[in-house]
């Protein structure tokens, strides 16, 4: 078991003939994903590097019964990519490119809203169920199957705590990184839900960055639901005020989302939390009663 | 008005011409810089003549502001502005975002002026009228109505503020902004509403569809490693410490401020040089480290995915040569390619220190620092 990903994915990528789409196309496809084919507006018919190319994602999916998407198309572009995957019913959208600007992000969640698809990203590393499926850019030599879930807002963050978790024989049931930008398409609500239900993961190991409230909206939803021991890392705790660190969310403004209100949030919620990035999964191991 | 020659002479005549304009005996010289917190700072003088206003821009140009909002070393003036002084009945804050949480457009009103509005928000959030709007209906007249309303104005005055609050709306989304500001809002005793200071921040990720606002940007008022790192596609943030970082990813970036913090140290700068760093983008990456004068040792610190640490090795050495490095140098790979990225970095010659993990490298670097 694992959530969103798994033996059941057959994937396709929107992008499939650019450089990059065509890259990790071949990285998920070795690593074991089912990579039905894809998308290339124009090159419809033709096959690129042993996939199957097609003019739209509709026509993907009938033809391969795609249930799955990763999208690589420029970020100008990209905005209308999400939005023809839901369109065409993917069920899960995962979008990689950076820089979507936030106005086109706004639409998009309103095509969002009541469809039948969950959009992960932008602007993030995928998503990895260990040794099943890989929907993304994230080394998967780092992975190793078990029971922890891991959600983050960070790419190298994010396999900085599964490289440690690794190093201590912890296996991951399924890891998501939820993308930097403001607006995104899944939150860690939305995942530590499905963890809740996934009969796979015993742990979750959360890491938050500074900017919005979702670290805390996150520790709400754990007091009030979540059964099962989370650990946590905020980064960002040596960041000043009004600057922005790299990714579009991640800043301090009118004196919230600092990492300390973030931290506090998650005691309360009887998280434990890992003071410095070096020791989120030796943190995670003991809230495991290891 | 910009810096120059005969500044008091150039600013009496404009004061001279507003006088002619509308003539109400006031005027007022504002420092332009891309700051807050001016008011308080000296950068704004309220003058009751004409000599007097020449005086003030003289006095204003050229002189460092520091706000709290500039950092500690402030921000020099290169340009002033001079208006007339408007006859203020009321003041008020107003503002236009992108709410996270709702995905809507947020516009924000508030009869407190020319306050700290997160003083505000603080202390009367009832004194704060949001109202959030729907992208797909745009903005609508009772938006128009609510916001006048939270704001006491009469029904001839709504009708101007409906219009100027639509107008901001039909701004803020055509041209990308991430933020309009306007604080103090003014309200004049003759019923005429008049921003008189405003803050606009435009989305960088959708500056690609707005060449003219890309055309605007005052590299005068940024700070010179910021914009050599934004020609190199690097993020760069400078910080008050002495340990240089070059990380990949943000997030991790963070997370090795925060665990040199941890260890005793202070990070010199935040710079994450993205997923695809070439052996030139590293050497840049150090180039901007090594022209902060405050450096003492620098931390690499780099998760190869997508990044082969092998080419990241190859980069780290080729910069560290070619710029003949003084300071020491820690290195922290892992991921792909590790083993050979190591024995890249252990057969250059090179005093590079190298670490086995995050916790290893921050020690390393901050003791390299001397402390």
């Amino acid at each position: 078991m694992s959530i969103w990903a798994g033996s059941g994915t057959k994937l396709m990528v929107q992008g499939i003939t650019g450089a990059q789409g065509a890259f990790h196309a071949k990285g998920c496809r070795d690593y074991g994903t089912s990579v039905v084919g894809g998308t290339s507006p124009g090159k419809g018919g033709t096959t690129h590097e042993g996939f199957r190319v097609f003019d739209t994602v509709e026509e993907t999916v009938k033809k391969t019964g795609a249930n799955a998407t990763m999208i690589f198309v420029p970020p100008a572009f990209a905005a209308d990519a999400v939005c023809e995957a839901i369109d065409a019913g993917v069920e899960l959208v995962v979008c990689i490119t950076e820089g979507i600007p936030v106005k086109d992000m706004l639409h998009v969640k309103k095509y969002l809203a009541g469809s039948r698809s969950r959009l992960i990203g932008p602007n993030c590393p995928g998503i990895i169920t260990p040794g099943k499926c890989k929907i993304g850019i994230m080394p998967g030599q780092i992975h190793k199957g078990g029971h922890i879930g891991v959600v983050s807002r960070s790419g190298t963050l994010t396999y900085e705590a599964v490289h440690q978790l690794t190093q201590l024989g912890i296996g991951q049931s399924t890891c998501i990184g939820l993308g930097g930008d403001p607006l995104n398409g899944t939150n860690f609500i939305d995942t530590l839900e499905a963890f809740n239900r996934d009969m796979d993961t015993h742990g979750v190991v959360l890491i938050g960055e500074i900017g919005g409230t979702a670290e805390e909206e996150a520790a709400d939803y754990i007091r009030r639901e979540f059964k099962k021991p989370v650990a946590a890392f905020i980064g960002g705790a040596t960041a000043p005020k009004g600057k922005r660190m790299g990714h579009a969310g991640a800043i301090i403004s009118g004196g919230k989302g600092t990492a300390e209100e973030k931290f506090q949030a998650l005691i309360s919620a009887g998280v434990r939390i890992a003071r410095s990035p070096g020791d989120m999964g030796r943190v995670m191991k003991e809230a495991m009663g290891a | 008005m910009e810096e120059g020659a005969d500044v008091r002479e150039r600013a009496e005549a404009a004061a001279r011409e507003l006088q002619n304009e509308c003539g109400n005996g006031v005027w007022v010289v504002k420092a332009q810089i891309h700051a807050g917190g001016r008011g308080k700072a000296g950068g704004v003088k309220v003058c009751k003549d004409i000599p007097a206003a020449g005086a003030a821009a003289q006095e204003i140009i050229g002189r460092t502001l520091v706000t709290p909002q500039t950092g500690a070393g402030g921000k020099k003036v290169h340009k002033t502005w001079i208006e007339e002084g408007s006859d203020i009945a009321k003041e008020f804050y107003f503002s236009i975002l992108i709410d996270r949480a709702t995905a809507r457009v947020m516009m924000m009103a508030s009869t407190e002026g020319g306050m700290e509005i997160e003083e505000v928000a603080a202390k009367h959030p009832e004194k704060i009228a949001k109202i959030a709007v729907d992208p797909v209906t745009g903005f609508m007249p009772f938006h128009g109505r609510r916001l006048a309303s939270a704001l006491g104005l009469s029904a001839e005055e709504t009708k101007d503020a409906a219009g100027f609050f639509k107008a901001l709306y039909t701004c803020f989304m055509a041209e990308d902004c991430s933020l309009i500001e306007i604080n103090p809002l003014v309200l004049t005793k003759q019923g005429k509403l008049l921003a008189l200071d405003a803050k606009v921040n435009f989305d960088d990720n959708a500056m690609f569809r707005h060449p003219e606002t890309a055309a605007l940007r005052d590299l005068q008022e940024e700070n010179p490693q910021d914009v050599a790192a934004s020609k190199h596609d690097l993020a760069y943030i400078a910080l008050d410490g002495t340990i240089g970082c070059l990380v990949n990813g943000a997030g991790l970036a963070m997370a090795t401020m925060d665990i040199i913090k941890l260890h005793g140290g202070a990070p010199a700068n935040f710079l994450d040089v993205g997923g695809s760093a070439s052996k030139e983008k590293v050497t840049e990456a150090f180039k901007i480290i090594l022209s902060d004068p405050k450096v003492r040792a620098i931390m690499v610190n780099i998760f190869g995915g997508i990044m082969k640490c092998d080419i990241i090795a190859e980069g780290v050495v080729a910069a560290a040569r070619g710029l003949e490095l003084k300071v020491p140098l820690v290195v922290r790979l892992e991921g792909t390619h590790v083993e050979k990225g190591k024995e890249i970095l252990a057969k250059s010659g090179l005093k590079i220190i190298p670490a086995d993990s995050l916790a290893d490298a921050a020690q390393k670097a901050v003791k390299a620092a001397g402390g």
